[in-house]
Parts: structure tokens; C-alpha cells; sequence
């Protein structure tokens, strides 16, 4: 059968979900949720690629190419923060990072 | 020349306030009060002259026995004598002056109007600050200056030592003017601008020394049944100007003829017009002179000084009701019911406040109920239409009761403040003088022969017994009941003050004359109880009143009271002569030959000699009706009105929403990341949600 | 065409099966092999679209560089194996609603979209027929967009900059040198000439 638009989309929207269900579902550590927003991103670059390579137009890939450089940039900032982190306060467990408790 | 009699004592007050003003700033410049304060206040409360008159040093500054010259608040402030001087110099030109007024006007018939300025124009209204001086308020000129400017000099002396005498003075010229404007009032406006002024002067009086609770409560009274009062008389006024569409004496009287028998139509019910409008008048006329109901705050008045007992409740203000009476006598010509009402009133005080006066123990609470019951028995006179002769006995018991109590104030101060007339005794000893001046006193205000009040009381009592009124052998029976009881009560003063033995003998061993500043108002008084009385009886009674006071004081068509007087038989006037000989002989008997019995009756007859000594419980009914009512009403608004629905509703319950609302919101930082990111989250599906099926397609 | 359909499906399936096992592993470590693994597939995903280029950046740069950075935090971080904790089912029920409800709009916009006739009248760059793809993304990259890909350095200065601040820790006891105040030194604080006796020594 051919592969159509729609099946790089919903491998994409699969993708993203699953990013989502990561950033909330897990309970044991920050770096999960950072490599769930890496997953997040990859869904939106395969969603750009495929728009890209359906409609011939290279945007799409100039624009992948633009988030992936961001989302590299940002792995390396919150990975950064975590090490920061847990200098501080020893753990990096989910229930222990409530500084921000208002 | 009437400005300057109405406005000079006014010109006395600012001067002397501007002089206390300006002492109180030096004294406290702004800076922390002295520690000073705490101990003046033990100093009251602790203080052992229970029932006297506070000793100004003890009332204001901390042991007076150390006697320290650094807290300035012992010594009296500066200016002060300049103070004194001024006021009681420009009362005394007031007098010079009204004098030459009574003279003109009185007796050479010039009545003039002086024009200050216009006060009120709006709409029909049309309002000027008028002086008025016809003969009526002729007299009234001269009792209050004459009055005033003699309490002024005693005071100089009486409250020598008192570091808040420019206050003082101040206060009491103000109130002169107050007076002075409500006597020469030419419209009601007016006339209740004095009033109220009077009034406001009553309570900065009575307060004078407002370091003393008792002081405050008694000032609060004073004002507040005033107040009673003067909304009656706010809602007369405003009766004649509905009525006859005008408040200036002139149109009023001119139109009040018209309106005999109409009747004013309120809630389906149909009143007699001009009956509406006298009662209401004279509800103000009650408060104001301490009539029977309204009366509860003239006992209670003696916490003021002793010169102002003698100015303003006795001689002034509380004959204001009177004068108002008389000045509206063309109103009250036109309403026999109203007359009737008055005379009733008139009556019913006149007795109550004697039985009162019977077993009282201060020496000014005596006065005071003697003070009440007088002027019972002008209103008497003025309820059967004998207004020149209710104000002739305004006229002499003005000079005799202000000279029994600046007596009494003499006393008091020989005494070294003390009050009760159980602590004194064989007074005559030791202060001969202002013994004769009470005597003088007493005599006259008994009616003893050729003294001013047995013309004057006699008038009044013999109005009565020809009076057409149906209440005026009620007023006639009871003023010669209440005669005897004046003599007696009276009497039983003399005797258990300056007669017997001394029951204090401290007290009694240091008692002294007072200075000659206090004893000259004494002697001018005395002399006054004797020259107001004969030579002026042919202006104020018979035929010579009607010439006397023509347009000012009207009297009816069928008003025959003042004819009807000179032909009474001999057994009716010689009545009050006996009552008086008779409450003589009782005091002489129970006081002086068997000083036992008065104890042995109070005991045998408990209840009546307590409701008696309670003043008919009036005190504790009002207390029972009124006060605590509006306290609960008071306390149901201000918690439950103000505090509840205004506060809960306002400020405190906006913030306490607001500190509710922010709580739970607070809930929601938990602090969590993912708790954030599942809101982010939880958000985006929204939009999407919220975009795919109602946004921008 | 069959063939392509066969390794859309193995590189689809095996790219969400590994993200599921990145959520769902225990160890940590297993989790960033796991990303390590969907990465791949996306890469082999690209390449089927026809982004080769891409899809080797993706391995360097993701891979090679922020998966390994993954592991080098996971191992110096010292990460416990973690147990499901007792709240985790409180959440459960209305995340899997709320994921749920997100991944069927998305279906349903993909099953129900329509391409919009003008867009092949509007496309922006339109892809060079006979050159590879590198050579595509080139001629657009260094001549339109080039702020853009400056942009990007920058960002990538900043972020490295703003890694190196945060967790530089300089250790107290470590010698280093500070050239600027090696540079300051002047002879005044540096020398001082004392007179010594001959024979003497210094004290």
C-alpha cells in the first residue's frame, strides 16, 4: 500500500503523545521528563520532515534543522539545571523537587 | 447700641478662647503630654470628695501636697486674669447698656428693629438675623446681663484657683451671647439658633471639669433630653412655616388669626392646627426648662460650677422656655387646649419637684428641684394667660435664686467643697454675711412680705385661682401646696447649714468669708430681691401690664385674668402667706427643736422617703425605657449593622473572600514540576479542543 | 512500494515501542538506550521521506552528542532504580483521558485533513530536482536563511556558555593560574630590597 502523508502523521501525533504521557506519568526522576520532551521534539521534526518531503518544499527542513539546534541547545540547559539540582538538594526524585511551593 | 449689647459678650468669648487656646498650646507644645497624666487620673479616682465639688487641684495634677512648682498645670494659665477682666468688662457695658434699653424701650416706648444680614433666601423662604427689642425683650436684656455680668465677677473669685479659667469665661460669654440672640430673636430661625446655643453652652459648662466622669455623664444628659425637647420644638417650627408659609414673628402672628380652626390633616387624622403647633412648641419649651418629664437633667446639672448652677439653671436658660412661651403668646391665645396642656405641666412640676426637694442632700440639689418647681409655676401663670406675670416671677426669681446659689457656692467653698448639708452646721458663726444674703434669699423665694417673690409667687398663685382654664384650679391647688413645700424645704437648707451644730468639725474650724469679689454679686443680688419686686409691679401686673408690654405680649379677647386678679378676696391671697408661715414653723420644728424626728420619719416611712430621695424613680424608668433600649439598638447596629452586613460585606468580607479565594488558588503550587507540566498540558488540550470545534476554522 | 511499507512499519513500530519503554523502564540507563533506539528509527524514517541528510544529523547530533549527555548525567548523578510510587495511579485515570483525548484529535485532524489546492502555487522553496538533498538544504540554508542559521550558533554559544556557568565549580585546592594578575604585577608589590650584611643571611 503506499505510504501516504497521513501515516508519517500519525506516527508523529503517536509519538507526541507518548512524549506527553512521559512528562506526567512518570514517578521516578526529572530526567525522564527531559527525555520525554526530546521525544516531543523528534514528533514535531517528523511531522516537519514529512510535510516537507510531501509538499516539496525544503522549509520543512531548514525549520527540523532550526528545532533540532534548539532542542540540543535545551537538553544541555536542563541537564545543566539537574546537575545544579541535585548539587543542592542531593535527589532528584519527582516528590523531592517542590521549591517552588507556593 | 443693640448690636453692641448682643454681640460684645460674644467678642469677650473669642478673646477669651483665643487666650485658653493659646495656653493649652504652651502648656502642651505638641510634644508628649507629661507623665502627669496617669497620676492626675488615679488622683480622681482615687479621690475621697465623693459627693463635693472636685478641688481643682486634685482634678488636674497629681498630689497637690508636694506642691511642685514645675508642673504648670497647677498655676492658672497664663492671661487668665486678662481674660477675666475683659469678659466680665464687656458684660458689664452690656448691662450699662441694656439698662439705657430698658429705660427707652420699656418706658419710653421706642421698640426698634436692627438688621444684621439676610441668612436664608430659598424660595419662599426669605430669613434675616433681625435684632428685636420690644419690652418683653427688654426685661429679658436686662435679667441676663444683669445675671451674667454678676456671675462673671464671682466667678473671678470662685474659680481663682482653677487653671482652665479662660475657658471658663469663655464659655460663659458665650452663652451670653447665645441668649442675648435667642431674647432679641425676630424669627423662629433665629430664636432656635439661641436655643440651640444655649444649649451647646450647657453642656461646655456642666463638662467643665471633664476630667470628672461624672461631669460628662451629667453634660450628655443635659444635652440629650434637650434634644428631646427640641425636636418637638424643630417640628413646630416647621408646623407655622407649612402653615403660614413664613417663620418671621410679624407674618406669623399676623396670619395665625386666619387659622383658628383649621385643622391639619396627618395620617388620616384631623388636628387642631394651632393646638398642633403649640404643643410641639412647647415639647422644646419642656425640655429646655426642665419641666415635669423632660426634667431628669437639671439635678444632675449642679457637676458644673456653682456660677453656672446660678446662671444658666436658675436665672437664663431654663427660663428660655418661658421667654418662648410669652413671645409666642399670640399662638398660644388661640389654643385653650394647648394653655390647658401648659398649665397642667406647669403644675404637676411644680409639685413634683417640691416633694423632691424635701429630703435632698446636697445643698445644690436642693436649689435645683427649688429651681424646677419655680419655674412650674411659670409656665402655670403663663397656661392661664397671665404671661406678664409669669415673667414678672421670671424677673424676681432670677435675682433670688441666683443669689441662693452663689450662696450656696460661697458655702461650698467655705466648707473647702464639701456639698452635704449633713456635714454642715453653725455656719452662721463663721460666714455672718453670706448667712444674711441666704436669708435674704430664702425669705424671698417663700413670698415673705415685700420681698420680690411674694409679689411675684402671689401673682401667679392668684392668676391661677381666676384663671378660665380647666386645669387652672388644678394649677391653683397645687402651687399652694407646693408653697408650703417650698417654705419648708427651703427653711430645712438654713437650718441644717448655718444652724445646729457643726457635724464636721475640721471643716467647720477652717471655715473663712469668701473674698470680697464673691460677696459684692451676693450683696447687688440681695438688693435685687428686694428692688425687683414692688416698683415694678405695677409694669407687670393689672393695668399697667398691657401698657407696659403692649404688642409684645397679646392678650386674648376673652382674657380677664389680669383684671380678675385685683379683685380676689382677701381669705384666697393671704392662702400662700399661710402655706409659707406653716412650712416655716414644720423646718422650725423638725430641724431646729427636735433635730431627731426627721431621721425617725425617714426610717418609719422607708418606701415614700426613698421614692421621694429618688426622685419619683424617674431615673431608673428612663433608664429602663429609653437608655438601655437605644444602647441595645446601638450595640445591634454597630455589631450586627456596621460590624456584620457593612464591615462583612465590605472590607472585611471583600478580604477575607479575597484570603479564601488565594488559599485554595495557593494549593495549586505545589511545587511539583509535573504537577505544572500535567496543567500545561491539560491546557493545551483545551485550546486544541476549543480550536478544532469553535475557533478559526 | 511493498518493500517501502514493510520498513515504514518495522521503523514506526520499533520508534514507538522504544519510546514506551522509555517511559516505562526502571533503570534509567535503560531508558536512554531506549531513546537512543528511537532516535535510530526516526533516522531510518527520514531517510524513507527522503531527508538523508537529516537523518544523519539526527544520529550525530542527537545521538551522538544529547543521548550521550543523557548518559553521562544518568552515571554521575548516581539515579536509583525507581519503583512505581503509591500516587502514580491518582494521576493515571485523567492523564489517559487527557493523552487520549489529545492523540484522537490528532487522528482525526489527519484522517479528516484536505491539502489546500493553492499551496503547490505557494510553496516557499521549492526543492531542487536533481541535486541530493544536502546540496538542497545548502543552497537554501547559506543564502535565505542564513540569519537564521546564525541564530542557531548563537544559540548554541549561549547555551554552552549557560552549561559551563552552572556547574563549574572551581575546587578550593586546586592551583590554577590567573593570568590577569599575573599580567598586574609590578615590581612594588612584587620586590623588596633589604640590605643584608655580608655573612649575615636574612632573618
Amino acid at each position: 500500500m503506499i505510504i501516504g502523508l497521513g501515516h508519517y502523521l500519525s506516527v508523529a501525533a503517536i509519538l507526541f503523545t507518548l512524549g506527553i504521557f512521559g512528562i506526567f506519568l512518570n514517578r521516578k526522576n526529572i530526567i525522564i521528563i527531559l527525555m520525554s520532551i526530546e521525544l516531543i521534539l523528534l514528533a514535531v521534526n517528523i511531522n516537519l520532515v514529512a510535510f516537507s518531503s510531501f509538499l516539496g518544499d525544503i522549509v520543512g527542513q531548514v525549520y527540523a534543522l532550526i528545532v533540532l539546534t534548539v532542542a540540543a541547545a535545551e537538553a544541555a540547559i536542563g541537564l545543566a539545571i539537574l546537575v545544579a539540582y541535585f548539587r543542592n538538594r542531593g535527589s532528584i526524585a519527582v516528590e523531592d523537587v517542590n521549591l517552588m511551593k507556593g | 447700641m443693640y448690636e453692641v449689647i448682643v454681640f460684645l459678650p460674644l467678642l469677650g468669648a473669642v478673646i477669651a478662647g483665643v487666650i485658653a487656646l493659646v495656653g493649652a498650646h504652651n502648656r502642651f507644645p505638641g510634644a508628649n503630654p507629661p507623665a502627669a497624666h496617669d497620676d492626675r487620673t488615679a488622683a480622681i479616682a482615687a479621690g475621697d470628695h465623693a459627693h463635693g465639688a472636685p478641688e481643682p487641684a486634685a482634678v488636674y495634677a497629681e498630689s497637690a501636697h508636694t506642691g511642685t512648682e514645675e508642673h504648670d498645670s497647677i498655676e492658672p494659665a497664663a492671661g487668665s486674669q486678662a481674660a477675666e477682666l475683659i469678659t466680665t468688662t464687656f458684660l458689664a457695658i452690656s448691662w450699662v447698656l441694656s439698662c439705657f434699653a430698658f429705660v427707652d424701650v420699656g418706658l419710653n416706648g421706642h421698640d426698634a428693629r436692627v438688621p444684621i444680614f439676610n441668612f436664608i433666601t430659598a424660595g419662599d423662604l426669605k430669613v434675616d438675623w433681625m435684632l428685636r427689642v420690644d419690652p418683653l425683650t427688654a426685661v429679658m436684656l436686662v435679667v441676663v446681663t444683669t445675671v451674667s455680668g454678676l456671675v462673671h465677677l464671682y466667678s473671678i473669685g470662685y474659680m481663682a484657683e482653677d487653671p482652665y479659667k479662660p475657658r471658663f469665661f469663655s464659655y460663659l460669654s458665650f452663652f451670653t451671647f447665645a441668649m442675648l440672640m435667642l431674647v432679641t430673636a425676630d424669627n423662629l430661625a433665629q430664636l432656635f439658633f439661641g436655643w440651640e446655643g444655649v444649649g451647646l453652652a450647657s453642656y461646655l459648662l456642666i463638662g467643665f471639669w471633664f476630667h470628672k466622669p461624672e461631669a460628662n455623664a451629667a453634660a450628655i444628659k443635659a444635652f440629650i433630653v434637650n434634644r428631646v425637647g427640641d425636636f418637638g420644638f424643630a417640628l413646630g417650627i416647621f408646623a407655622v412655616f407649612l402653615l403660614t408659609g413664613s417663620i418671621n414673628f410679624e407674618t406669623v402672628f399676623a396670619q395665625v388669626p386666619d387659622l383658628v380652626g383649621k385643622s391639619f390633616h396627618y395620617l388620616s387624622f384631623n388636628i387642631d392646627a394651632l393646638t398642633l403647633i403649640c404643643l410641639l412648641l412647647f415639647m422644646g419649651a419642656m425640655g429646655k426648662s426642665a419641666q415635669f418629664l423632660l426634667h431628669t437633667w437639671l439635678p444632675d446639672a449642679m457637676e458644673g460650677p456653682t456660677p453656672v448652677s446660678a446662671l444658666i439653671h436658675a436665672a437664663t436658660m431654663v427660663t428660655a422656655g418661658v421667654f418662648m412661651v410669652a413671645r409666642l403668646s399670640p399662638l398660644f391665645e388661640l389654643s385653650p387646649t394647648a394653655q390647658a396642656f401648659v398649665t397642667f405641666i406647669g403644675a404637676t412640676t411644680a409639685i413634683f419637684a417640691a416633694t423632691v426637694g424635701l429630703v435632698q442632700n446636697d445643698i445644690k440639689r436642693i436649689v435645683a428641684y427649688s429651681t424646677c418647681s419655680q419655674l412650674g409655676y411659670m409656665f402655670v401663670a403663663m397656661g392661664v394667660g397671665a404671661y406678664s406675670v409669669g415673667m414678672f416671677h421670671l424677673f424676681t426669681h432670677a435675682f433670688f435664686k441666683a443669689l441662693l446659689f452663689l450662696g450656696s457656692g460661697s458655702v461650698i467653698l467655705a466648707m473647702h467643697h464639701e456639698q452635704d448639708i449633713r456635714k454642715m452646721g453653725g455656719l452662721w458663726r463663721k460666714i455672718p454675711f453670706t448667712y444674711a444674703m441666704m436669708l435674704v434669699g430664702t425669705l424671698a423665694l417663700t413670698g415673705f412680705p415685700f420681698t420680690a417673690g411674694f409679689f411675684s409667687k402671689d401673682a401667679i398663685i392668684e392668676a391661677a385661682a381666676v384663671g378660665a382654664n380647666p386645669m387652672a384650679a388644678y394649677g391653683f391647688f397645687m402651687t399652694v401646696a407646693a408653697a408650703a413645700l417650698t417654705s419648708f424645704y427651703s427653711w430645712r437648707l438654713i437650718f441644717k447649714t448655718f444652724h445646729g451644730e457643726p457635724h464636721d468639725h475640721h471643716h467647720y474650724e477652717a471655715a473663712h468669708e469668701s473674698a470680697k469679689v464673691m460677696l459684692v454679686p451676693l450683696a447687688v443680688l440681695a438688693l435685687g430681691s428686694f428692688a425687683a419686686g414692688w416698683p415694678f409691679l405695677g409694669l407687670f401686673t393689672g393695668h399697667g401690664a398691657e401698657a407696659f408690654f403692649r404688642e409684645s405680649l397679646k392678650f386674648g379677647a376673652g382674657n380677664a385674668v389680669l383684671e380678675d386678679m385685683e379683685r380676689l378676696s382677701l381669705v384666697t391671697s393671704l392662702t400662700p402667706t399661710v402655706m409659707m408661715i406653716g412650712g416655716f414653723l414644720l423646718a422650725w420644728q423638725f430641724y431646729v427643736r427636735r433635730p431627731d424626728l426627721p431621721a425617725a420619719l425617714a426610717r418609719d416611712q422607708g418606701v415614700a422617703y426613698r421614692f421621694l430621695l429618688n426622685a419619683w424613680y424617674f431615673d431608673r424608668i428612663y433608664d429602663f425605657l429609653f437608655v438601655r433600649p437605644a444602647m441595645r439598638l446601638g450595640r445591634l447596629l454597630w455589631k450586627g449593622g456596621d460590624g456584620f452586613v457593612i464591615d462583612g460585606f465590605g472590607p472585611d468580607g471583600v478580604s477575607a473572600r479575597v484570603l479564601d479565594v488565594t488559599r485554595n488558588v495557593v494549593r495549586l503550587q505545589t511545587g511539583y514540576l509535573y504537577h505544572y507540566a500535567f496543567a500545561m498540558l491539560i491546557g493545551v488540550a483545551a485550546f486544541i479542543t476549543w480550536f478544532m470545534f469553535a475557533g478559526a476554522h | 512500494m511493498i518493500l517501502q511499507a514493510i520498513f515504514f512499519y518495522l521503523f514506526a513500530g520499533v520508534c514507538i515501542a522504544s519510546a514506551i519503554m522509555v517511559i516505562a523502564a526502571r533503570n534509567p540507563v535503560h531508558s536512554v538506550l531506549f531513546l537512543i533506539l528511537a532516535f535510530v528509527n526516526a533516522a531510518g524514517l527520514f531517510v524513507l521521506m527522503g531527508a538523508e541528510f537529516l537523518a544523519m544529523i539526527l544520529i550525530v547530533v542527537y545521538v551522538g552528542a544529547v543521548a550521550v549527555l543523557f548518559l553521562f548525567v544518568v552515571m554521575m548523578l548516581d539515579v536509583d532504580f525507581a519503583e512505581l510510587r503509591q500516587g502514580f495511579l491518582n494521576y493515571l485515570p485523567i492523564g489517559v483521558i487527557v493523552g487520549a483525548v489529545l492523540l484522537a484529535e490528532l487522528l482525526f485532524v489527519v484522517g479528516a485533513w484536505a491539502i489546500n489546492p493553492g499551496v503547490p502555487k505557494a510553496i516557499t522553496a521549492p526543492i531542487a530536482a536533481d541535486v541530493s538533498n544536502t546540496q538542497a538544504l545548502g543552497l537554501v540554508l547559506y543564502t535565505r536563511y542564513v540569519y537564521f542559521f546564525e541564530a542557531a550558533g548563537v544559540i548554541l554559544l549561549v547555551a554552552m556558555i549557560g552549561a559551563i556557568v552552572m556547574t563549574l565549580q572551581h575546587k578550593p585546592d586546586v592551583k590554577r593560574q590567573n593570568i590577569a594578575a599575573q599580567l598586574e604585577r609590578r615590581r612594588s608589590s612584587a620586590i623588596e630590597v633589604v640590605k643584608v650584611k655580608s655573612g649575615q643571611g636574612l632573618p
